[in-house]
């Protein structure tokens, strides 16, 4: 496993999926699974981003709500969220998103540093930006963004 | 083999696994005779051989391994140089030690096993380094042939390892073929460095058991037929890599949560025999987790053993004279568990030596043996493996205790005085504290106690303290039996379910909605519930997690849960089920939450948070203790005053007469014939359930006269510590609450006073002196409860 945080400007292959409109993308190599939504236990006390825990094949699982911690809207009632488990330090969390997207393969020399302007929990999150044909593709810090 | 003691039989098994070891160290070290590290390990394998035989003094195998290792430390330093012939020397030297293995094995010593030869040899090989062909065969020779004499049993069992080995070196022989083939054709497959007779001789001395070169093979034939029939020491027992055990136990788990959902979704079927295949599941899963839990369980003597000598030495130390008593070293806990308990419990031990048991003078002066008991219990109970250390010792003092809490300011005096003193025995739990008057290297540096809590609540266990002041301590630990695997309450709160560990459960209580509003009380606005007198906090699990009831119909049921010596009520929405489950760990975030010790999946798949009640306990009693200490310092004068508050049981001992018994002391009612009454000396003995249970007439011994005519009697059972007596009354009336009576103190024989109960006077029976009249012995137990009224009968 290669530690993303060490080198802000990666070429590889993200994994993508969008996220109150925006694409998002976090290493593939992290990416244990994709799964539909699933049954959420809640957990009183936990901080707000912690949605529940899921079952997964038996584990138990974190499950951390990303539009809470990228300080998004809450998701739409009725639609489902989507759950990428990912492994970190031997350990799966889940996040919760909206869609699941592509595999992209991406450039270094795309990549570009969060804008000024982006504040908030946000910035903390967010490594950067790889400008994408026609969109952008926001890389994702998975440690930070599960550290909630 | 039965003859064996425990230190021989591990020394074997362990001998046969590094001998196997070795033979493969041999062959590897002819091909980088330079491999110092290789010499090393072979060296202190002969080392430890060497060692622990002269302990148990096997001086033939001593003889043997003294001087192999004295050749292979001139070997490891360089002094020598490894040649062939040394190596086939050194490997004799193998076949020799697992011979003599093989005869204590049988025998349980050495027998006839000749070691002399190879001795020579092996101190000849330390000389010459060639084995010159004038003199190595003839020396060889001996060796040779007797190797196959002793060889026995494990041969057969060695020669694969040894094959494993050798077909680095030569691959063609294997096991079947060496059968197979004929015994000429042997050598030539061999290694064209100088083999050793020895080699030869061993390569199937059982499957070639007639061969000419070998007279005596023929003798050793039966004994290695028989020695095949019973399973060797070293085959009985294999060692397993605790991870692997691990693996199996996470397995077992899953399992048993499969099984779970099968047998619930199975619930609901009609199909017979999809019912009858799902309860065979749920037995044989059953029965495998068990197996698999005890390949992971050792007696709590592998820790216990080491203590002996701890007390020895401290007690030297400071002076003392101790004797350490163990009961139930037999009793077994998961190997984990075992490990997280030894430095609590060696802690624990040396307090009691340290600060608990006193100095012989001072034990004299106050009357005791000079010689201190430290006694070790450990039993099985409800699921738990309980460990008691227990002194005799001087005991702790609350008041001292508390005065000491509050110089250290620790808490406020005013908060000391509305504790009790059980509750004030806790306080050696906080962090630095330290009652030693001095400061002794072996304890008193204040860390200990506060860490031993923590290291036992860290596997899921509890602690507490009871003393004497003058009698003795006695430190409690209740240790669940397995980590991996718990019985646990589940619960619903707010439509989630929580699982509650039963280690910390008591009873559960429940209350319909009429009950309830008279049951719950407030005491100065925190919710009580009377439980059998005493008032137990309520804490509503919805307060605590910040979440809404969804129980709106009045009724409450409340979990009593004991979590560091006090116990609380929690109430939750309803009860659901115990099952087994699997405890789960919990990411990092929902740790630090501090309420739940892990999660679980349920038997219909869904995740439930294991809650962790003394978190939970430490949170919720935190702004209620005060009154918690009020309520309970209430009830402990009430319990002073004997029979305010009490229920009593109302009976009638003729004469128009009324005497009430405390409930509290009643075991059992009864009915006995009259007929079945029998007459020991001048007393009445009746047998019941088995034993004779004296009895007392309660008429006769109030100087009542009752009717004597029944034909059945009513009896009053009360037991204490296996022992009971039989209370006959003329009739049982009712049971009442003592607490509204009018007392007077007119005073008789065998009463305590008299009251008013249900608008008739009543007396107030003098247990304990009815209990004597009855069996004047009843009392004397070593471990009797001090007053008439043991208030902890009806307990829980």
């Amino acid at each position: 496993m290669t530690a993303p945080t060490a080198a802000p400007a990666t070429s590889g292959q993200l994994a993508t999926f969008r996220l109150d409109g925006d694409l998002y993308g976090v290493e593939v190599e992290h990416v244990q699974e994709v799964l539909r939504s699933q049954q959420l236990t809640r957990v009183p006390l936990a901080p707000t981003a912690v949605a529940g825990l899921i079952n997964l094949r038996g584990q138990v699982v974190t499950a951390i709500e990303l539009r809470e911690r990228l300080g998004r809207p809450p998701r739409p009632e009725g639609t489902d969220a989507v759950v990428i488990v990912v492994r970190l330090h031997g350990e799966a969390v889940s996040l919760l998103v909206d869609s699941i997207a592509d595999v992209v393969d991406v450039d270094a020399s795309d990549f570009e540093a969060p804008p000024d302007t982006l504040e908030g929990q946000a910035r903390d999150l967010i490594r950067g930006a790889y400008k994408l044909h026609g969109q952008l593709l926001l890389a994702l810090d998975v440690q930070k963004a599960v550290s909630a | 083999m039965d003859g064996l003691d425990d230190i021989v039989e591990e020394f074997l098994v362990e001998s046969h696994e590094n001998l196997d070891q070795l033979d493969a160290d041999l062959v590897a070290l002819e091909k980088e005779p330079d491999s110092r590290e290789r010499l090393s390990s072979i060296f202190r394998t002969i080392h430890t051989i060497k060692g622990t035989s002269g302990f148990l003094a096997f001086n033939r195998l001593e003889e043997v391994t003294h001087v192999g290792e004295n050749m292979l430390s001139r070997l490891r330093d360089g002094e020598l140089e490894l040649t062939p012939h040394r190596t086939s020397v050194l490997l004799q030297m193998v076949d020799t030690v697992r011979s003599l293995l093989t005869t204590i094995e049988a025998s349980g010593g050495e027998g006839g096993v000749d070691v002399s030869a190879v001795v020579a040899n092996i101190s000849a090989a330390m000389e010459n380094g060639d084995g010159p062909a004038t003199e190595a065969p003839a020396a060889e020779a001996a060796p040779a042939a007797k190797a196959p004499a002793a060889k026995k049993a494990p041969a057969a069992k060695k020669a694969p390892a040894k094959r494993t080995t050798r077909a680095k070196a030569a691959p063609a022989p294997v096991v079947e073929e060496t059968i197979e083939e004929p015994v000429a054709e042997l050598p030539v497959d061999l290694p064209v460095e100088p083999a050793p007779p020895a080699v030869v001789a061993e390569e199937n001395p059982v499957s070639e058991p007639a061969v000419a070169d070998h007279p005596e093979g023929e003798a050793a034939h039966p004994d290695a037929a028989g020695g095949q029939a019973r399973r060797a020491v070293a085959d009985s027992t294999i060692r397993v890599d605790v991870d692997l055990l691990d693996e199996l136990m996470l397995l077992v788990g899953e399992l048993v949560l499969t099984r779970n959902q099968i047998v619930q979704y199975v619930g609901r079927s009609t199909d017979t025999d999809l019912v009858r295949a799902s309860q065979r599941l749920n037995l044989i899963a059953s029965e495998l987790q068990e197996g698999v839990m005890k390949t992971r369980m050792q007696p709590i003597d592998h820790i216990w053993s080491k203590l002996p000598r701890v007390v020895r030495d401290l007690g030297l130390q400071l002076k003392k004279s101790i004797r350490l008593e163990m009961e139930g070293r037999e009793t077994e806990l998961d190997k984990t568990l075992l490990e997280a308990v030894k430095d609590p419990l060696t802690h624990l031990v040396r307090n009691s030596v340290d600060h608990g048991i006193e100095a012989p003078e001072d034990r004299k002066k106050l009357g005791k043996p000079a010689e201190g008991v430290l006694t070790l219990r450990a039993r099985h109970e409800s699921g738990q493996v309980v460990v008691e250390v227990a002194d005799d010792g001087a005991g702790i003092d609350p008041v001292k205790l508390g005065a000491k809490a509050v110089q250290r300011g620790l808490l406020t005096q005013e908060a000391l005085g509305r504790m009790s003193p059980a509750d004030i025995l806790q306080l050696i739990f906080l962090p630095g504290f330290s009652t030693a008057a001095a400061v002794t290297n072996v304890s008193g540096r204040g860390v200990g106690m506060d860490v031993v809590k923590t290291n036992i609540e860290s596997i899921g266990g509890t602690i507490e303290v009871e003393s004497d002041p003058g009698v003795g301590t006695v430190c409690r630990l209740r240790i669940p039996l397995t980590l991996a695997i718990v019985p646990a309450l589940t619960v619903e709160c707010a439509n989630d379910r929580y699982a509650i560990p039963q280690i910390s459960l008591q009873e559960l209580v429940s209350l319909d909605a009429e009950k309830a509003a008279n049951a719950v009380e407030e005491v100065g606005g925190a919710q009580v519930y009377r439980l059998r007198g005493e008032l137990l906090p309520l804490v509503r699990l919805t307060d605590v997690l910040g979440l809404t009831s969804e129980r709106h119909d009045g009724h409450v049921v409340i979990a009593v849960l004991r979590s560091e010596g006090r116990r609380f009520g929690l109430v939750v929405d309803r009860v659901i089920n115990t099952e087994e489950i699997v405890v789960k760990a919990v990411g990092g975030q929902l740790k630090a939450i501090g309420l739940y010790s892990g999660a679980t999946v349920l038997g219909d798949g869904t995740v439930a948070l294991i809650l962790d009640v003394q978190a939970l306990a430490r949170r919720a009693l935190r702004t209620e203790s005060v009154d918690r200490q009020e309520s309970r310092a209430s009830v402990s004068e009430a319990a002073a005053a004997e029979t305010e508050r009490q229920r009593m049981l109302l009976a009638a001992i003729g004469g128009g007469r009324r005497v009430a018994i405390p409930l509290d002391t009643v075991t059992r009612l009864e009915q006995v014939k009259t007929e079945t009454v029998e007459k020991v000396g001048n007393r009445e003995v009746v047998q019941y359930r088995g034993a004779i249970l004296p009895i007392v007439r309660l008429d006769r011994h109030l100087g009542a006269y009752g009717e004597t005519d029944q034909e059945v009697l009513e009896v009053i059972v009360y037991s204490d510590h296996g022992r009971s007596v039989a209370i006959v009354v003329e009739e049982i009336l009712d049971i009442v609450d003592g607490e509204a009576a009018v007392r007077s103190d007119i005073d008789d024989m065998g009463l305590l006073g008299s009251a008013v109960l249900g608008d008739k006077v009543t007396e107030l029976l003098d247990v304990r002196a009815a209990i004597l009249a009855a069996d004047p012995a009843f009392y004397s137990h070593p471990t009797t409860t001090p007053a008439g009224v043991p208030d902890s009968l009806l307990e829980v």
